[in-house]
């Protein structure tokens, strides 16, 4: 499996425009000295060649692996439970859930927000590690942009659809219409539909920018024709010049600025929707910051989750390497304290505001009917990240993927605990309640996993999943050094 | 056409056939004598026959002529088709009915039964349809005021579930032939003076209608009219006491302390609404006016025992040895034995009550409930006159029923008739005795021995079902009638539409059926009837009966026989001398009562009621064995368990619902559930109580088991389980006090939450220059019956949402009463329940306005919080944010949008809102609308008092007063001016333009204070 059994080694690369200029840029070669006690980016022995020879090598070549379609074809299927979950969804109201008259927020607004935060991971690498310079995201910034793509478009799927008349979500948008209203631009809902809106398109943009010289390196080695046409309009007239490098590197960089804002905001505008309300344990200042910080500690989750089983898969152990993982488990053990202390600070805020219905809400949460959410929250976003403390367990593959799972199932029963617990007993003890979801909010949530990874397996079969020209720039002498006399 | 085909009759010439025929030869066939004849209109119709009108073709004159004809008889046969069209009109009112206005409505005044006596009501009118009840404040009954099942009376009239066809064995027939089969059978019994006729009736006070039945018995002396009410038999048990039937009228007015013995008199009876308004009257100003001061006694929790000033609760067994305890206790030799008054404390609250009663002498009262045997009956009457009572707040008249009779008794005494087959003609007129018969008659079976058995009804209802003919029953609002309050006041029933089904009868028409002139119709019979009863110009009289409601000058019926005159009752009460019953001994006790929705039954098809939430244990669409907590326990049994209830050899199925303040060892079970027939709505709701109910102890008794079956049915409560409601003290949601802690400290109410100044903003307040509409609600006046909450689900075309909903939690009301308890659940006596209702709090901050992110709820200039359901797209961000939670969202398509029927009903000045939308109370927008438009036509400022929510008007204890709170003279702004106005939640700066007036009550001193909400009030 790790090795291609025809890869295109056979043939003569034909001279590539990318390639050209990546040696330009590298003409001097000089050898990369990890520290000794770092493991390295880039495993040792790769040259520009074996690095764009091994990553375009997973999509140009012939046989598709029967994992792929296995997983395709699972993911495929509830992609499809999704669309029959929908078209009920639309047929009959939102009275298929669970939700009812205290809680009028459910599951859609819990995996809305759980979705959001997991795409949150791709921008940060993508875009605020960019600009730290920390060379370290190159192998994994392509698909986790992917996954913060695919992530914000089952995301996506909630909000427009959990309304009572889905088809008039647009009198969100502000247009100018005959009845002369605009929406009300005081609601935290308004604020989330330009934050998350402004958001996807910008992670579509520099995703897309990202790729168009993988897209030219792709259409020039590919064989088959038609994937040859289809790459090179994706590519965008990509010839790899000087002028185009230069011009590429500064809107990458301008993407990357206007993307590190988006990162801090969209989250924060999120928590907004809880923050800005009334309700007790919604009603808290410090939920953008710990908001965001849930939303990088699970994006990062969900990037381990992806990225371990695909550099196994398609033998990337050479590119994503035991390093990548080990600073993926820091950052989320870094997120991670953070959130415990929001955690923290909501319990201590609710004592001690000296507000009853504050009191009450934190409470209720640790022992009311819900407790075990609670409990298992804090079991799995507080206690199972200790362990990246441990190198042994940082430096497994196996501790940090269970370590990831944990994080994910944790930061959805964040969003259940802070969604629930707190409107299911607000202020009035007459009218207290109980949610149950239903078959529905299950097959809508398994139905957007379904299409998550669809789209995920779509994108490793045809896409380069890993950024080719700038895996390029990591090999040794790679580097540009100005002769030193 | 086929006309002109027909051979002319015309005489035919014999001799001219001769004729012909001689000069003819061989055979010669003909096919008629005219054709013999060869006459010449033989042969016209020959030329004319094939082709028709040949020979006007050929004249250019006729041809058009003919098709000028033919035309306008092919128009005509369009018109004309193959069935009869209903008449429609398609042009304008030239000159338009007067007063006929579309989008005015108007009133007419009829009444409502409950249990035969007569609640006077108003009907909105919309072009003809019957909308909404309203109370009639003329009548004595009403005052304005009505009840829960009154503002469902006009559902009952539209339930698409209703029969609809006379039928005979299930087969259609017409109204003749019923009439044809009466006869024969009349024929049969009238010459043996109807002995095998008997006619089963509801109570019946309609002058009219006994009127009708006399006449038939005078016809037919051996038939026999019983009546039947399954939650009657207070008036008999009281008759045995006083001596006779009488018609009674407490003075609740004039009483300063009252002790009701299980008379829970502010939900059941033909007064209650009256009484709740005196009741309630002495206790709106407990800082300057002296309150009444009421002590309850009872088994089960119910409104009156939540507005007690103290409430006691006891077995059913107790209850006679109570009441004992307390005349002994005033030196009546009745008891002697003053230790039957039970378990330990109630002695001495016994005592204490008599003190209490004694030192009010004149002007106390002592009540029995209706289900409660003779004996308490007795003793109520005895306490009652020792204490001189009687003719001051308590008032004995004549009978106000046609035939003041045991109904238990009556209907024990038919079923003998039937099982002995001495029944042939059996005619139950209303009644449904087939269901809500107690078990151990065998009514059912006994059926079967009729051999004509005839059945009336709104519903083909379970006794339909055993019935050879059923006959639809028109409904009160579509046909005539009339009938009278517990005070003998009569009203004049109008129809408000014609009835909507083509067969269906009144009573008084179908008994017209047995009389000489069979085809009379129910207006010319109460019409005759009270042209004999009114003196004067009877037309004038007969018109403003009609207006007003009422018969005013008119007592009783003239000329009846045994019309008692009022007296009061002097004879000695002799149940009271007799031996006081055996101590509670061990074992369970069980207590039959009529729902407090349904009642017994007949109203199970009504959605509204159905979904109305008791008053005390907040269940909708079921009823459930209610037990105490303590009890529960110790037989291990909890929430929505399935037992077995075993009485008397007899089992039925109940899920249990645990109620605190249920006097422990008790079981309690309501009627009117378990019905198989009673429409698509009632079906399969609940479980039948009548199944172990018998008729010698039909509202209780001992030897009770229960008996745990594994299984959980999960009944749909709207307010959460009640061991939460610490939690509403800590919050000071209800802030209950005494008199004596409210004169001592009377701003404390308003303390006891920390309120934000107004001004503490940064932005200047909004000034309200015009109107300012806002609500005050007097907890000490709320009685939690949910009549306003069925009176806003009729006005706002509030749908129902059924029994699934519900327990998910989606019920769709946007007013609501709140119950919380008081005191420690596993200690019955401590326990109190309160009443609040929640209509939308038109906050000044409204938390949900600045929400939603469309601009779907909006502030108006007058400071109602407008939804605007057109915009409303469904975020349910509004309702989450809502601090009431009194927000409602349709999250399927509720409302009910074919049923033809329905739709009459509907308010159309409220918009039938779709699915996925909020909805939410206005405060009755449209009425303000209209109160504005009516002010500005007659150019003048809107009067106070002017427009009435739907909530308020159905009110009984007027605890509910809307108006403008600029106005500083305003009712709502005086009330709002007590010390003991609160705004709920109004920590949160919410400003809400609700508020509530704290629940203040009159306990005696001598009766030490339950650790309830005044104990736990201070750690507040």
């Amino acid at each position: 499996m790790a090795e291609q059994p025809e890869a295109p080694q056979k043939r003569e690369p034909p001279p590539i425009a990318g390639d050209v200029a990546t040696a330009i840029r590298g003409q001097q070669p000089t050898v990369h000295v990890p520290h000794p006690e770092m493991h390295a980016l880039l495993a040792p022995g790769h040259d520009f060649a074996t690095v764009t020879e091994k990553i375009s090598s997973l999509v140009l070549q012939r046989g598709t692996p029967l994992w792929w379609f296995v997983g395709f074809a699972v993911s495929f299927a509830l992609m499809n439970v999704l669309l029959v979950s929908l078209a009920y969804l639309v047929l009959k109201g939102v009275g298929i859930w669970g939700i009812n008259e205290p809680i009028g927020w459910g599951f859609a607004i819990i995996n809305f927000v759980w979705w959001i935060g997991i795409g949150h991971a791709g921008t940060l690498i993508s875009a605020i590690l960019l600009l730290l310079k920390q060379e370290w995201r190159t192998s994994i910034n392509r698909f986790a942009e992917a996954m913060t793509l695919f992530a914000v478009a089952c995301a996506g799927v909630y909000p427009a659809l959990h309304t009572g008349r889905p088809w008039l979500d647009y009198w969100m948008i502000p247009y100018p219409n005959t009845m002369g209203l605009w929406p009300n631009f005081r609601s935290p809902l308004i604020w989330d539909v330009f934050a998350v809106s402004t958001y996807a398109t910008v992670s579509a943009l520099f995703w897309f920018v990202g790729l168009i010289p993988d897209f030219a390196t792709l259409r020039d080695r590919t064989t088959n024709r038609w994937a040859a046409h289809i790459y090179g309009m994706l590519a965008m007239g990509w010839r790899g010049s000087a002028r185009h490098w230069h011009n590429y590197d500064t809107a990458y960089l301008l993407l990357a600025g206007l993307a590190t804002p988006l990162v801090i905001s969209v989250h924060t505008v999120v928590s907004f929707d809880f923050a800005v309300g009334i309700v007790p344990g919604w009603h808290a200042t410090i939920f953008p910051p710990y908001f965001v910080a849930g939303a990088i500690y699970a994006g990062f989750a969900m990037v381990l989750t992806l990225a371990i089983p695909l550099r196994k898969l398609y033998g990337l152990e050479d590119f994503i390497t035991m390093r990548h993982l080990e600073n993926m488990g820091k950052v989320m053990l870094a997120t991670g304290l953070i959130v415990a202390y929001g955690y923290m600070m909501e319990a201590f805020g609710g004592f001690y505001s000296g507000n009853l219905y504050e009191a009450f809400a934190i409470h209720n949460r640790q022992f009311g009917p819900y407790s075990h959410y609670y409990w298992a929250l804090i079991l799995c976003n507080i206690v199972a990240p200790q362990f990246i403390w441990i190198k042994n367990v940082r430096t497994s593959v196996i501790g940090l993927f269970i370590v990831a799972m944990f994080v994910n199932v944790g930061m959805w029963l964040e969003r259940f605990v802070i969604v629930v617990t707190s409107l299911h007993r607000d202020y009035l003890p007459s009218s207290w309640g109980m949610y149950h979801p239903t078959f529905w909010d299950w097959s809508t949530y398994v139905g957007t996993l379904g299409l998550f990874f669809t789209l995920f397996f779509l994108f490793i079969r045809f896409m380069p999943v890993i950024s080719i020209f700038e895996m390029r720039t990591i090999v040794p002498g790679a580097e540009v050094r100005e002769e030193s006399a | 056409m086929s006309d002109a085909r027909e051979v002319p009759a015309v005489r035919v010439d014999l001799s001219g056939v001769r004729r012909r025929l001689d000069g003819t030869q061989g055979r010669t066939y003909w096919k008629s004598l005219e054709e013999l004849a060869r006459t010449p209109e033989f042969l016209e119709f020959l030329h004319r026959e094939f082709p028709q009108q040949a020979s006007e073709f050929d004249d250019p004159q006729g041809r058009r002529e003919f098709l000028t004809v033919m035309g306008a008889s092919l128009a005509l046969a369009g018109l004309v088709g193959c069935t009869k069209q209903p008449e429609e009109k398609i042009v304008p009112y030239v000159q338009p009915p007067e007063q006929v206005v579309p989008g005015k409505p108007l009133f007419f005044a009829t009444a409502m039964l409950d249990q035969g006596y007569a609640k006077g009501i108003l009907v909105e009118s919309h072009l003809g349809r019957p909308t909404k009840i309203e109370g009639n404040p003329d009548h004595p009954a009403s005052l304005g005021a009505t009840d829960a099942a009154g503002q469902a009376w006009v559902l009952g009239l539209y339930d698409p579930d209703r029969s609809q066809t006379l039928s005979y064995r299930g087969e259609i027939r017409a109204w003749s032939d019923f009439l044809a089969a009466m006869r024969n059978a009349m024929a049969v019994q009238r010459p043996r003076q109807g002995v095998g006729l008997r006619i089963l009736t509801e109570t019946v006070t309609s002058p009219s209608l006994a009127a009708q039945l006399q006449e038939l018995l005078a016809d037919m002396p051996a038939a026999k009219w019983h009546q039947w009410e399954p939650a009657g038999g207070g008036a008999s048990a009281m008759a045995q006491a006083v001596g006779g039937p009488r018609s009674v009228q407490y003075r609740f007015d004039q009483a300063d302390v009252i002790l009701s013995l299980d008379a829970d008199f502010v939900m059941d009876g033909p007064a209650s609404l009256r009484y709740v308004r005196e009741y309630t009257a002495r206790r709106k100003r407990p800082a300057e006016a002296p309150m009444n001061r009421l002590y309850v006694v009872e088994t089960t929790p119910s409104p009156t025992g939540a507005i007690a000033d103290h409430r006691l609760p006891l077995r059913p067994s107790e209850m006679e040895g109570f009441a004992r305890a307390v005349s002994s206790a005033m030196g009546g030799g009745a008891a002697g034995a003053g230790g039957a008054a039970g378990a330990g404390g109630s002695a001495a609250w016994a005592a204490a009550v008599a003190k209490d009663l004694q030192a009010h002498a004149g002007r106390s009262l002592v009540l029995a409930g209706d289900y409660q045997p003779a004996a308490v009956h007795a003793l109520a009457h005895e306490m009652n006159q020792r204490l001189g009572n009687v003719g001051q707040t308590v008032v004995y008249g004549a009978p106000v029923e046609a035939r003041p009779v045991d109904p238990m008794a009556s209907l024990a005494e038919l079923t003998a008739d039937m099982k002995a087959g001495r029944v042939e003609v059996l005619l139950v007129l209303g009644s449904n005795p087939a269901y809500s018969a107690p078990v151990d008659l065998g009514f059912a079976e006994a059926m079967d021995k009729v051999k004509l058995r005839v059945h009336l009804g709104l519903y083909e209802d379970e006794t339909a079902a055993l019935c050879h003919w059923h006959i639809p029953q028109a409904h009160a609002l579509e046909s005539w009638g009339d009938a009278r309050a517990f005070d003998g006041t009569a009203t004049i029933m109008q129809p408000l539409i014609a009835p909507l089904y083509e067969s269906a009868r009144s009573a008084h028409e179908v008994l017209a059926a047995f009389s000489s002139r069979p085809d009379r119709k129910g207006h010319d019979v109460v019409k005759d009837f009270w042209r004999t009863q009114l003196g004067g110009d009877f037309e004038q009289a007969w018109r403003r009966a009609l207006h007003d409601g009422v018969v005013t000058g008119w007592t009783g019926p003239v000329g009846a026989g045994g019309a008692a005159t009022a007296s009061t009752a002097t004879t000695s009460p002799t149940a009271a001398t007799a031996a006081p019953p055996a101590s509670a001994g061990a074992g369970l006790e069980i207590a039959f009562r009529p729902d407090p929705t349904i009642h017994d039954g007949r109203y199970a098809n009504l959605g509204w009621l159905q979904e109305l939430p008791k008053p005390i244990t907040k269940l909708t669409w079921d009823n459930a064995a209610m037990i105490a907590p303590a009890t529960a326990a110790r037989l291990g049994v909890n929430n929505n368990d399935v037992v077995e209830l075993k009485y008397r050899g007899r089992t039925v199925r109940a899920p249990v619902w645990t109620l605190p303040g249920q006097a422990e060892d008790t079981v309690t079970v309501h009627l009117g559930y378990g019905r198989t027939r009673a429409g698509r709505v009632g079906n399969g709701a609940g479980f039948d109580a009548n199944l172990i109910r018998t008729s010698d102890a039909p509202w209780a008794g001992r030897g009770l088991e229960v008996a745990r079956t594994g299984e959980k049915k999960t009944l749909a409560c709207t307010q959460d389980h009640w061991s939460i409601d610490q939690n509403a003290e800590a919050r000071h949601v209800i802030r209950p006090t005494t008199v004596d802690d409210y004169a001592k400290e009377p701003e404390r109410i308003k303390e006891l939450t920390e309120v934000p100044p107004r001004d503490e903003t940064l932005y200047s307040n909004y000034k309200y220059p015009g109107h300012a509409w806002g609500m005050s609600i007097d907890l000490n006046s709320c009685v939690g019956c949910g009549a306003c909450v069925v009176a806003c689900v009729a006005e706002n075309n509030i749908p129902v949402v059924g029994r699934e909903q519900v327990a998910r939690g989606r019920e769709m009301h946007w007013l609501r009463v709140d119950r919380y308890f008081s005191g420690q659940p596993e200690r019955a006596e401590t326990i109190t329940a309160h009443f609040q209702p929640l209509p939308c709090q038109q906050c000044e901050n409204a938390p949900c306005e600045q929400v939603c992110p469309v601009a779907a709820t909006t502030h108006s200039d007058e400071g109602l919080n407008d939804q605007v359901y057109n915009r409303c797209i469904g975020t349910r961000y509004c309702q989450n944010n809502c601090p009431y939670k009194v927000r409602r969202f349709n999250f399927f398509l509720y409302q009910d949008w074919t049923t033809a029927t329905l739709k009459l009903q509907r308010n159309p000045d409220v918009t039938v809102r779709s699915r996925g939308v909020m909805e939410k109370c206005t405060y009755c927008v449209q009425r303000i609308e209209q109160a504005r438009i009516t002010a500005h036509n007659e150019s003048r400022e809107i009067r106070d008092g002017e427009i009435q929510t739907a909530c308020q008007s159905a009110c009984p204890g007027e605890a509910i007063v809307f108006g403008d709170v600029n106005d500083p003279n305003s009712r709502v702004s005086r009330l709002k001016s007590q010390h003991r106005d609160y705004s709920l939640l109004g920590e949160i700066n919410t400003r809400p333009r609700t508020t509530y007036l704290a629940e203040v009550k009159n306990p005696n001193p001598e009766i030490p204070a339950a650790p309830g909400p005044e104990g736990s009030e201070h750690h507040g």
